[in-house]
């Protein structure tokens, strides 16, 4: 149904109209806004009553005035799904930007998604082989997880986010993930880099792409990801893909949220951000997963960019209350000319647990997992140390792990753009990269794999 | 006015309703789909609503219903295995209902209404009853019988008592003012169960985690508070209680957390066994799981939902434990309500009534005379998410202000690997005092003085890493030097537990004691060993001490530590010789 228009407005202030007595009008419903020169705006009602109505207007409330009629669609804001929409691109209010016709719909779906029963979830346990040794091993990442990056302004994650998205893989499967790209706010430069690196390995004819860049409106950012992640159920839950979400910058995201709640007046929460942001975001995050009886799964990798490299500032701390885990991209890495600069030792995946060991990875994958790590923490450690003592005041084992913070650095971290290592491989270099320290301060490492994969013992 | 009114503004999960009489929470069912909410505050006329489904699509002038009922829980058998959301609608039955996505509009009993239990009568015709006395027994599962008892505010003299097969909602019972009982009752969520009396905890709560019961034990019918950043351990410190502590029931609260996580619980749950009753663990357990993405209002609800499922066992005489995980979440909900109320913003944007209202949800807790003059009790332990884990925040403070116990999580000790992430300096607990003799009569006579010795040393060590930070541990005088390695032995062999390990997971309280001994045991040999010429990297090295430490990772560890500990200490004399 499509009711009367309404010349009511009796405020504009920042991405908000307020309109007088209206029809009942829904919470929710979507709104369509006439201007005098013909052009459309569309918007949301965010608040309603019988004597006022609060819209918010996704293309900004430019030469919107008393005359602009308002039109309300009787219906919640959907999206026309069909399978029809991989291989395209589509703006960040869903309408096609590549030029081609509009998405003929199998169905339209809510944008708001319900919430998944958690009863009905499935454990996510199948173990995604990305090829980048940093985070195979240390943090591997599960179909149906929700593994954000944390990275911040001048760092690579782009770059981290494509070489994922090109290799990641079920190991032992040829099955290609769908990936679904949602950019909020990015610059032109940086979706052109995106959209090209996907065009040039063939990866776009398997890919949906949502866009909204810096220059379009940023109250349309609150959608853009909720089309997006529609998309992606629909073709998870419907049609059986296993479909790999990217987003970025949740930091964009985040920030027009807080413009619409200053524009409402609301009490702000930390740093201006509205209190409800832990909930706002949840609904993002938590639309990962896999459910039962379901054969496809959505695996979500958002990226943001900490304000200040401030892993404290809201953005990140809610994100990481949420999401299973966290990469954290390092800047100090990264000025040493290391790529991926992927900091391990505060990087975390909450379901690895589950997915490595004999049956998905390799026996001892936690057992080296560990020992890296923790050798690592304690080589790094020891570089303070070295900066006040001097490195002669090291014992033989102090040296050793010192000696061995680099050889990770340069050799397990380090790879190239296009280098797509099997966890067998990493797992390889691991003893490899070890066997320079003495067996005996190697304690988390199992006798029995020691045995069976030290290079000492093999062949 | 009548019950019926229209609904005049929505603002997100909060809705306005006129012409409509209403009280202060009171249920009420909203628009045409009959969503559930609850009233929160009254206008004149109008009357405040918090939805607790998702209210888009709804419109001005949609009828409201108000029930006349506060939000209540059902009681009786068939709780325990249950899942529910916040406002105990079991989620299996959610999803038969909506499919795996949850909607909205339905309505679910919170457990079957149908199902037929063998009903044992405890008192006779002619017998008088008061409120919460038991009039009768139904086996719920092989661990817990489930007392039927008069509802706390009924008494009277009993006419007639029936024995045998019933379900909830048949009369089982009928006294001679002619008020009939059933198996099933109801309670307001917002109210908390009256009791006789509260007494000073005096057992605690065993929890099989080694920091815990031996360092800042907890005890029955206590309160806890978990506060740590995101990573240090909350979730997984949370269901290693809910496994491993020795209380008979446990209420576990998935409040606004993820949805992976609780899925993982409930794969996992029905496989554990209890180690207390060897029976499945579930068998024990109600589980409430409002998901970080579920209506923020009935996670509002959730923490209430819980804790008076959590009483009503402990009026049976039971001793509860309830985890709530996470109290921030709940704080949150608060928070996001009270802004749509356009409420006075206290600290933080958080209501002004933010820590009343925590202090009222943790004064739930206790052990209780109950009414039947049975003892029973109720102990929370609630984790807490302070923001950038800075722990000056308004919910972290509310929550110190009132719990006895602070087990503080650590990120810098999750990064180190060392789990349980609780940090020793600055956790604490307030119970040793009342505990103290519990331990004496049941583990040992010097367990205190133990705990002393060990808390004392970990001290001592923090004083010394300072310096060692400056100039290395060589340039300590070589006692010192034994002192950080007696203190790395309390953390490497004693702190540090593994949650994933099938042995090392629990800790029986007694291996605790002895292990701690050990420790003291090691010191006092290195010591006197030292004295007389060995080195410390000698002593230190004895092949017997690493078997002693690899030792708690095997079974059947408690018969053979003894004999371990004198093995080491042998060694260690050996050493003298050698040199």
């Amino acid at each position: 149904m499509t009711g009367k228009e309404y010349r009511t407005i009796t405020d504009v202030k920042g991405p908000l109209v307020f309109l007088n007595k209206t029809e009942p009008v829904a919470f929710g419903e979507i709104v369509t806004l006439r201007l005098a020169n013909g052009d459309i705006k569309n918007g949301q009602v965010l608040d309603t009553s019988d004597d006022l109505v609060i819209v918010q207007v996704f293309e900004g409330t430019a030469k919107i005035n008393r005359e602009t009629g308002v039109t309300f669609m009787g219906d919640v804001f959907k999206l026309p799904v069909s399978t029809d929409l991989v291989g395209r691109i589509l703006d960040g209010a869903g309408r096609p930007r590549d030029g081609g016709p509009e998405i003929v719909a199998d169905e339209k779906a809510d944008i708001i998604g319900a919430a998944i029963n958690p009863y009905s979830r499935q454990s996510p346990n199948d173990f995604i082989q990305t090829g980048v040794s940093a985070i195979d091993l240390c943090t591997s990442l599960v179909r149906g997880q929700k593994l954000p990056i944390f990275s911040a302004s001048g760092l690579p994650h782009n770059d981290i986010a494509l070489q994922i998205a090109r290799q990641a893989k079920l190991k032992d499967s040829d099955e290609e993930f769908i990936v679904v790209f949602c950019a909020m706010g990015i610059t032109a430069e940086e979706y052109n880099f995106f959209r090209s690196d996907l065009e040039r390995t063939g990866a776009l004819e398997n890919a949906v792409l949502f866009v909204n860049l810096a220059d379009d409106p940023a109250v349309e950012r609150i959608i853009t990801p909720r089309l997006a992640l529609t998309a992606a159920e629909y073709l998870a839950f419907e049609k059986d893909y296993h479909v790999l979400v990217i987003y970025t910058d949740m930091t964009n995201y985040c920030d027009a949220l807080r413009q619409i709640g200053a524009a409402r007046e609301e009490v702000p929460g930390r740093r201006g951000y509205p209190g409800y942001m832990y909930t706002d975001l949840a609904m993002l995050y938590e639309r990962a997963g896999i459910v039962k009886g379901k054969k496809g799964s959505i695996t979500q990798f958002p990226i943001l960019t900490m304000p200040g490299d401030d892993i404290t500032h809201p953005i990140p701390d809610l994100s990481g209350y949420i999401t299973e885990g966290q990469i954290v991209i390092s800047r100090e890495l990264h000025q040493q000319g290391i790529y991926p600069p992927i900091n391990v030792l505060p990087s975390l995946s909450r379901l690895m647990g589950s997915c490595i060991g004999e049956k998905t990875t390799r026996e001892d994958h936690k057992s080296v997992s560990d020992q890296m790590y923790a050798a690592y923490a304690q080589g790094r450690e020891l570089r303070g140390l070295v900066a006040i003592v001097g490195e002669d005041a090291l014992n033989e084992r102090d040296k050793q792990l010192l000696d061995f913070s680099g050889v990770f650095e340069d050799k397990f971290l380090r790879q190239t753009r296009d280098e797509d290592r099997s966890i067998e491989e990493t797992l390889d270099l691991c003893w490899t990269l070890m066997s320079s320290i003495d067996t005996k301060y190697l304690v988390r490492l199992d006798q029995k794999w020691i045995e069976k994969y030290h290079p000492d013992n093999r062949d | 006015m009548s019950n019926e009114g229209v609904i005049y503004r929505i603002s997100g999960p909060v809705v306005t309703a006129t012409g409509m009489s209403a009280a202060m929470y009171d249920v009420v069912r909203v628009g045409h789909e009959g969503l559930m909410g609850e009233v929160i505050e009254l206008h004149g006329e109008k009357a405040v609503i918090q939805v607790y489904e998702d209210t888009s699509g709804i419109r001005p002038g949609e009828p409201v219903l108000n029930t006349e009922e506060t939000l209540s829980v059902s009681l009786g058998p068939g709780l325990l295995t249950q899942i529910y959301d916040g406002i105990q609608r079991p989620l299996p039955t959610l999803e038969k209902e909506m499919g795996v996505f949850i909607t909205r509009g339905v309505d679910a009993d919170a457990f079957d209404l149908e199902k037929i239990w063998t009903f044992e009568p405890q008192v006779a015709a002619g017998d008088a009853v008061v409120g919460g006395q038991v009039i009768g027994h139904v086996q719920e599962t092989d661990t817990i019988i489930h007392k039927i008892m008069v509802p706390p505010t009924v008494s009277g003299t009993v006419k007639s008592i029936e024995s045998g097969d019933f379900n909830v909602t048949q009369t089982v019972c009928v006294l001679e003012d002619g008020t009939e009982m059933q198996m099933m009752q109801k309670w307001p969520v917002r109210t908390p169960r009256p009791f006789q009396q509260k007494y000073a905890p005096d057992t605690p709560l065993v929890t099989g985690m080694r920091i815990l019961d031996f360092l800042f034990p907890l005890a029955k019918g206590g309160a806890a508070g978990i506060p740590g950043p995101f990573g240090s351990g909350k979730t997984v410190t949370q269901q290693s209680l809910a496994k491993y502590s020795d209380a008979q029931l446990v209420v576990y609260i998935g409040c606004g957390e993820r949805g992976n996580e609780m899925t993982e619980v409930l794969d996992e749950f029905p496989h554990l066994i209890d180690p207390n009753t060897g029976k499945p663990l579930m068998e024990r357990t109600v589980m409430i799981a409002n998901t970080s993405n579920m209506p923020v209002a009935a996670r509002e609800a959730s923490v209430y939902t819980g804790i008076t499922i959590a009483e009503y066992f402990r009026d049976m005489g039971y001793d509860v434990a309830l985890m709530a995980d996470s109290t921030s979440r709940w704080a949150e909900a608060m928070r996001e309500i009270s802004s749509r109320l356009e409420e006075m913003p206290g600290e933080e944007g958080y209501p002004a009534y933010l820590s009343s209202r925590i202090a009222e949800f943790y004064e739930r807790a206790g052990r209780v005379e109950t009414l039947n003059g049975d003892d029973g009790s109720v102990t929370v332990i609630g984790a807490v998410s302070p923001p950038g884990g800075d722990i000056s925040e308004p919910v972290s403070q509310g929550t110190l202000r009132i719990v006895k116990v602070f087990w503080g999580l650590d990120a810098g000790l999750a990064r180190q690997r060392h789990f349980p992430a609780i940090n020793w300096l600055n956790s604490y607990s307030l119970y040793p005092q009342s505990l103290d003799q519990w331990f004496r009569d049941n583990i040992a006579q010097d367990f205190p003085e133990i705990r002393t010795q060990i808390s004392g040393l970990l001290q001592i060590e923090s004083e010394l890493q300072e310096i060692v930070q400056l100039v290395g541990s060589d340039a300590l005088p070589v006692d010192q030097q034994l002192t950080l390695e007696v203190a790395r032995m309390i953390r490497e062999f004693f702190l540090q537990q593994n949650g994933f390990h099938d042995v090392d997971a629990y800790c029986d309280i007694h291996l605790q004691y002895h292990m701690a001994k050990a420790i003291l045991s090691f010191q006092d040999a290195a010591k006197s060993a030292m004295a007389d010429g060995a080195l410390l990297n000698d002593v230190v090295n004895v092949p017997a001490r690493s078997d002693l430490m690899r030792g708690r990772f095997e079974k059947g560890y408690i018969d053979r530590i003894d004999s371990m500990v004198k093995k080491m200490n042998d060694e260690i004399a050996d050493a003298v010789e050698t040199n």
